[in-house]
Order: structure tokens, then C-alpha cells, then sequence
């Protein structure tokens, strides 16, 4: 389903992915973890098209369709999702306004019809229903005045209304107290499907009590330096990521 | 560069919609101002004496006026005397069907959407509809006829209600009020008048569509709005102007008068000619608007969505005599390209226990400068008065620019004046946001500008709302990508 082959990028002049490969089928559920400054964000943000990091070498495919060549919207009406390490406020704009855009916007690129207020209200509240999220969260503003952990909720929601074939998960976790955490993971879990691929993007172990994942990553400077079960994730918590710049066999 | 910068200095390349001549034959004044001229005007529409020895009074006064530069904006000099100050379809209908509107001005109306029969049979709204200078048609008179309430274009008023004209004329706006005002006072052509009898709800909006399409004749529109004790009274204006490469000058003058415990709401969409992408050509419009809450607990409104116009200069105000009364005034005013707009209210508080509000939300684009200027003023007898002001400015790329002239003159120690203001960015993060939930650049920023002007189009009339949000889309289109 996702295809990284020798992905190289840089922002602001820097080189900070230096040549990651990744496969992932649907139904997989990968953890990418690393130390600060690995490039973890950087490799969320250049899937989805974020346009001040520039791709420099390799490539990426979705569903065969080659990514690097589409513009974030595309991307996105084609199935990827990302949730925002720093969710974005768009003052006066309303949650439930916001989101019914993007639906239709999505809607309207697989060739279906778009969702009237009625029917959309209706899925709405069937998935706040299921992730537990208070309805007053509708009528906000997206993103203004929410607290770090209602942001963060407010991306799982959106995913979770959205049904992105591929979720990107960049950091949800971090600033999170353990009920909200427990939130994001319900959510998570709740949508894993034999045709839907999770990347979780965190720096602690922490989320993967909850959120099990088939593979982990470490990256570190740019490139994947090592991949396991899900036990690498629990050798990371013990001993840090410092062994990992020893040279290994 | 990065693709969203590049996509800011894209937005801003959409042609003007309404930009078409309507071929009708006109009956133009001879270009310039002297007596001779106002004494035409004044005679071609029959006015009694009182009121052209009011507009020689006005011309006399202009003659030793100088126009204003303290505003911010620039233009070069206007030749008062090579403008045409009167221009009427020749053939001026009768007004008893719309079938007998030329069928040419009727093609116009529909070209802009807007169209009388539907207009008449769907939206219930009641449209004097101006053409240039002289009103073709009206609607709905006699439905509000049984109500009392008199709606329909000044120069008839002046036939048939000279009482009320000689009254309320210049009691708000006085003839000698400023360079602009007191030309328009000796030269104005038509517009709109209202009359809300006591006690007397008005059951629609009344509303009234401006359009300039006489070749170098200014429009000098005169509206005058008055509701008596107890009443209400909603009366939208519209606005678009067809393409012209000379710039054509605006100097409308509306005066509202409020009485005891008495509503006007008054919401305004302009969209006149912004001028083309090289900032040529364009509408100025210099516009004096003023309402007076003489009343108790009177209230009257201004909304505007400002989106066109090379030039705004423009401070619809409130003076609150009453005690008691309430001036709001909600303002989105765009500017794009070369536009430039220099505009903001004035609350001049008076009465005791007097209360405004302000809510400007200024967005610029492209190369627009954007200036909120704005007066509080409490009066040493206005105890109690209040006064919140919110001035918020967005800024769409890095060549634009917004400015906020905030003035504030309190002579009673009992007023509580609060005054917010904050200038933000359309972040290339905003829009990336949108794009990743699958929306296009474009949408992103209707969406985050729609956003931004929450506050002011809660305040519009429905309809009135969705028309506002689609003008400033098509006016920022081009501006993001």
C-alpha cells in the first residue's frame, strides 16, 4: 500500500531524511520512534506534502499512484491522513463546517454524493458517540481555545469521520494525560481494518501499550537504522535510543 | 518560493463579473458644475424652491471647501468640472408595471442576477432598483402602502412628501458637513426614501440595488430613512457598477433618523469596480453616512461587506442622542490588488446610558492597503455611555498592507470605553491544514476568511449573508492558492 524508497528531504536548506525505505500493506500497523532531531516529523510532513520540506531523492507510492507528484489535497482526497503534532487553529471556522468541507471534498473525488446536513450530522454523532468526544465540540471554532489533549482528540475525531485508507499519526501522543491518551488509542483501535494502515510517529514507548503495533522503526539521522516487533519498543524504553549509534552487524 | 507563496500571489486574478455597458440612450448634462447645473437638476426633477435654494446653498458652501487629504489613500487630482452631473435614460418608464421597464435596462437587471419578477414573486423583498440616476421601477409599493410606510426613490418623495424631505433632509448630514457630502447636497440625483410610521413593523427588507452606468457621470445618491416611535425597519443595499477604465467618482450621502424606541438596521454589500489588476480605473467612493438615534432607546445598525471600489472613504456613524440608545456598526471591508480603503465609523455618544458597539474586520490582499479609522466620542452630558471597539486585520501575502487609526475623545468620567484590535496572517500552516483534510488552496482561504468575518455576517439578513460570503471569495480569488 505505502512504498518509501531512499527518501531524501530538507527544509530550510538542511538534509534531514537521508534515504528511508518503508513498506507497509493494508491492516499494517507500524511505530516509528526515534530520539529528537531523527527526522520522524520531518518524514510525516513529507508524506503528506507539507510544502516547505523539499524532496531531494527517492520516491513514494500509494496504491500505485506516485505521491511525490501530487499536491497535499490530492493526497488527502486519495486516502492519506495526517494527524497533527500541533493542530492548527482557523479562528470563526466552525468544527462541524470545517469537517463537512472535507468530507464532500473527498466524497466528490471518489465520484459520490456529497452528504447533506442531516446525513452528516447523523455519521457525526455516531463516531463522537463511539470515541466518546463531547457534541459541544462541534459548534467550536477548529482547534481555537482547545487544550492540548482536546486537539489532539479533535484529530482522531476528524479521522475518524474522514476513513482515510492511511492514517499518519505524528506525535498524537505527546503532551497527552493518560485518559486522553487512552481516547486517541480507543480510536485508533477502533478503526483498524484489514484495509486500512496506521504510521504512528512517537518518541515514547507509551502509545504502544495501547495501540499494538505489527512493526516498529527506530530512525535515527534520517535513515531507518533498525526494525523489529514490538518488543524494539520496550528495549528503546530500557536503554534509550543512545545504543543505537553504535554500529550494528 | 514555496508553492503556498506562490499561491498567495496567484489570488488576485479573477475578472470582474459584472463588467458589461448597457446600451440605453441617455439624456446627459453638459460636463461641470456651476449654478446653472444645479439649477437644471433641480428642474428637470421639478423641485420646489426651498430645495434649490438648499442646493445653491450647498454648491455655494463646496465652492470654499477644500477636499480632504487627510485620509489614507491616494489618487490623482479630480477635474470637478470635466464630470457629467446629470445623466437619465431617455425614455423613463412609467412605474405602474415592470413591463414597461425598457426591455434593455430589464437585460441589465438579469445580467446581475437580479431579476424584478423573481425578485417580486419569490424573495419578497421590495427593490427600488436605480439605474444611473433615475429610478426605473418599484415594487411592493402598494403592499407597504397599506401599512403606511413609504418606500420609494427620493425625487418622488419630494413630490409627494415634501413635508417629510424638508424636515429630516440635512438634519443628520448637514449641507455644509464636508467637501463630499456638500457637493453631493448640490448636485444629487435620486436614491432612496423610507418612511416607517409609528408603531409600524416593517413586514420585509426593503432594499435597493445601485448601479453606475452612465460613462463619466458621478453618482451623487441621496437616501434618507425614517422611523417614527416603536418601529422597525430592515433596508439592505447593494451595490455593483459596470467595468470602466476612467475612475468615476461616488459621493453618496444616507441619513437615518431613529425616534423614540425605534430599529433601523441598514446592511450594505458593495461591490463596485475594484479597478483591474494594475490598479487602473476603479469607482471612488466617498460616501457620508450618518444616523441619528433621536429617540429613547432608539437603535440603529450599520453592516457593511465592503469588497470593491478603487477607493473607499467611508464612516457610517451613529450620533446617540436619546439616552438610552444603541449604534452598532459591523464592517468587512476587503481590499485586493490596488485597492485602497480608508474606512471605519464614528459614535458620537450624547445622550445618557448610550451604548456602541464596533466590530471591524479589515482583510487585504495583493497590494490593498486597508485603514480602520474610527471616533469614539462621549460627551460631557453622555453619563454611563459604553462603548466596545474590535478592530481585527488579516493579511493575505507580504505586500499588502492594514492600519488602524483608533481616536477616542471622552469628556465624562462615568463611560467605559474598551477598545481591542490584533492583525494576523493567513499562515501558510492554515492552509496546509485544510489542504491535508482534502480541501483546495483556494477553499482554505474562503474558509479561513469566512472564519475571520464570522462576527460581521452573523449579522446580515440570510440571503443577504451568502451573497456577502460569495463577493469576498470572488474578490480574493487569485490572491492564495
Amino acid at each position: 500500500m505505502l512504498r518509501i524508497r531512499n527518501l531524501h528531504a530538507r527544509v530550510a536548506g538542511r538534509e534531514i531524511l537521508r534515504g528511508v525505505d518503508l513498506s507497509m500493506d493494508p491492516g499494517d500497523v507500524h511505530a516509528i520512534m526515534g530520539p529528537n532531531g531523527s527526522g520522524k516529523s520531518t518524514l510525516a510532513r513529507v508524506l503528506a506534502g507539507h510544502p516547505e520540506y523539499e524532496v531531494t531523492a527517492g520516491e513514494v507510492f500509494f496504491d500505485g499512484q506516485d505521491v511525490l507528484s501530487m499536491d497535499p489535497e490530492t493526497r488527502a482526497r486519495a486516502g492519506m491522513f495526517m494527524a497533527f503534532q500541533y493542530p492548527v487553529e482557523l479562528p470563526g471556522v466552525n468544527n462541524a463546517y470545517f469537517l463537512k468541507a472535507a468530507l464532500n471534498a473527498l466524497r466528490t473525488h471518489r465520484g459520490e454524493e456529497e452528504l447533506d446536513a442531516m446525513d452528516f450530522m447523523a455519521l457525526v454523532r455516531d463516531r463522537m458517540k463511539q470515541l466518546g468526544i463531547d457534541e459541544t465540540l462541534l459548534n467550536r471554532p477548529v482547534n481555537e481555545g482547545f487544550s492540548g489533549g482536546e486537539k489532539k482528540r479533535n484529530e482522531i475525531f476528524q479521522m475518524a469521520v474522514l476513513e482515510p485508507r492511511l492514517g499518519i499519526l505524528d506525535e498524537t501522543d505527546s503532551g497527552l494525560d493518560i485518559d486522553a491518551l487512552k481516547i486517541v488509542a480507543h480510536g485508533v483501535n477502533a478503526m483498524r481494518s484489514p484495509d486500512r494502515a496506521f504510521l504512528l510517529i512517537t518518541h515514547y514507548q507509551r502509545l504502544l501499550d495501547y495501540v499494538v503495533p505489527d512493526v516498529v522503526h527506530v530512525l535515527s539521522d534520517g535513515r531507518i537504522v533498525r526494525s523489529g516487533g514490538k518488543e524494539l519498543a520496550f528495549e528503546l524504553e530500557e536503554k534509550g535510543y543512545g545504543w543505537l549509534e553504535e554500529p550494528v552487524g | 518560493m514555496s508553492t503556498s507563496t506562490q499561491t498567495i500571489e496567484q489570488l488576485a486574478s479573477r475578472e470582474y463579473k459584472y463588467g458589461f455597458i448597457t446600451d440605453v440612450e441617455q439624456e446627459s448634462a453638459p460636463r461641470g458644475i456651476n449654478e446653472d447645473i444645479v439649477r437644471l437638476i433641480s428642474g428637470k426633477k421639478q423641485e420646489p424652491e426651498w430645495l434649490l435654494e438648499w442646493r445653491l446653498k450647498a454648491y455655494r458652501t463646496w465652492l470654499t471647501m477644500k477636499e480632504p487629504t487627510w485620509a489614507n489613500v491616494s489618487y490623482g487630482p479630480i477635474d470637478y468640472q470635466d464630470m457629467i452631473y446629470y445623466a437619465a435614460p431617455k425614455k423613463r418608464p412609467s412605474l405602474q408595471s415592470l413591463d414597461e421597464v425598457d426591455p434593455e435596462v430589464r437585460r441589465t437587471f438579469d445580467k446581475l442576477g437580479i431579476s424584478l419578477e423573481e425578485q417580486k414573486l419569490l424573495s419578497g423583498v421590495a427593490v427600488d432598483a436605480v439605474f444611473d440616476s433615475v429610478s426605473v421601477a418599484t415594487t411592493f409599493k402598494e403592499k407597504l402602502g397599506e401599512l403606511g410606510i413609504i418606500f420609494c426613490s427620493f425625487s418622488d418623495a419630494v413630490q409627494n412628501h415634501p413635508e417629510l424631505v424638508r424636515k429630516y433632509l440635512g438634519s443628520v448630514v448637514p449641507y455644509s458637513d464636508n467637501f463630499f457630502a456638500t457637493l453631493n447636497s448640490a448636485v444629487f440625483s435620486d436614491g432612496s426614501f423610507a418612511y416607517i410610521p409609528k408603531g409600524t413593523r416593517c413586514p420585509m427588507e426593503l432594499s435597493t440595488y445601485f448601479r453606475i452606468n452612465a460613462r463619466e457621470t458621478g453618482q451623487f445618491e441621496r437616501t434618507l430613512i425614517i422611523a417614527e416611535e416603536g418601529s422597525f425597519v430592515s433596508y439592505l443595499e447593494g451595490c455593483t457598477a459596470p467595468m470602466r477604465d476612467e475612475n468615476q467618482l461616488h459621493a453618496a450621502v444616507v441619513e437615518l433618523i431613529a425616534l423614540d424606541d425605534a430599529t433601523i438596521k441598514y446592511s450594505t454589500v458593495q461591490n463596485w469596480y475594484p479597478g483591474d489588476k494594475e490598479g487602473k480605473g476603479g469607482i471612488y467612493n466617498f460616501v457620508t453616512k450618518r444616523g441619528k438615534c433621536l429617540g429613547v432607546n432608539s437603535k440603529i445598525t450599520w453592516t457593511q461587506v465592503e469588497t470593491g471600489s478603487a477607493i473607499t472613504w467611508k464612516y457610517p456613524g451613529c450620533v446617540l442622542m436619546g439616552d438610552n440608545s444603541i449604534g452598532e456598526f459591523y464592517s468587512v471591508a476587503t481590499t485586493n490588488n490596488w485597492q485602497q480603503a480608508d474606512t471605519g465609523t464614528k459614535m458620537i455618544h450624547l445622550g445618557k446610558n448610550t451604548r456602541s458597539t464596533i466590530v471591524s474586520k479589515g482583510i487585504s490582499a495583493g497590494h490593498g492597503q486597508n485603514t480602520y479609522r474610527g471616533l469614539v466620542k462621549i460627551a460631557k452630558g453622555a453619563r454611563g455611555a459604553r462603548n466596545y471597539s474590535q478592530c481585527d486585520s488579516l493579511l493575505i501575502g507580504d505586500q499588502c498592507g492594514a492600519h488602524t487609526f483608533p481616536y477616542l475623545e471622552i469628556k465624562n468620567s462615568t463611560a467605559r470605553v474598551e477598545h481591542e484590535a490584533s492583525t494576523s496572517k493567513i499562515g501558510e500552516d492554515q492552509i496546509f491544514y485544510c489542504r491535508q483534510r482534502g480541501l483546495s488552496s483556494e477553499d482554505a482561504v474562503n474558509l479561513i476568511v469566512s472564519g475571520f468575518c464570522r462576527d460581521v455576517f452573523r449579522q446580515l439578513p440570510m440571503e443577504f449573508a451568502v451573497e456577502a460570503q460569495k463577493l469576498l471569495s470572488i474578490s480574493l480569488e487569485g490572491s492564495v492558492g
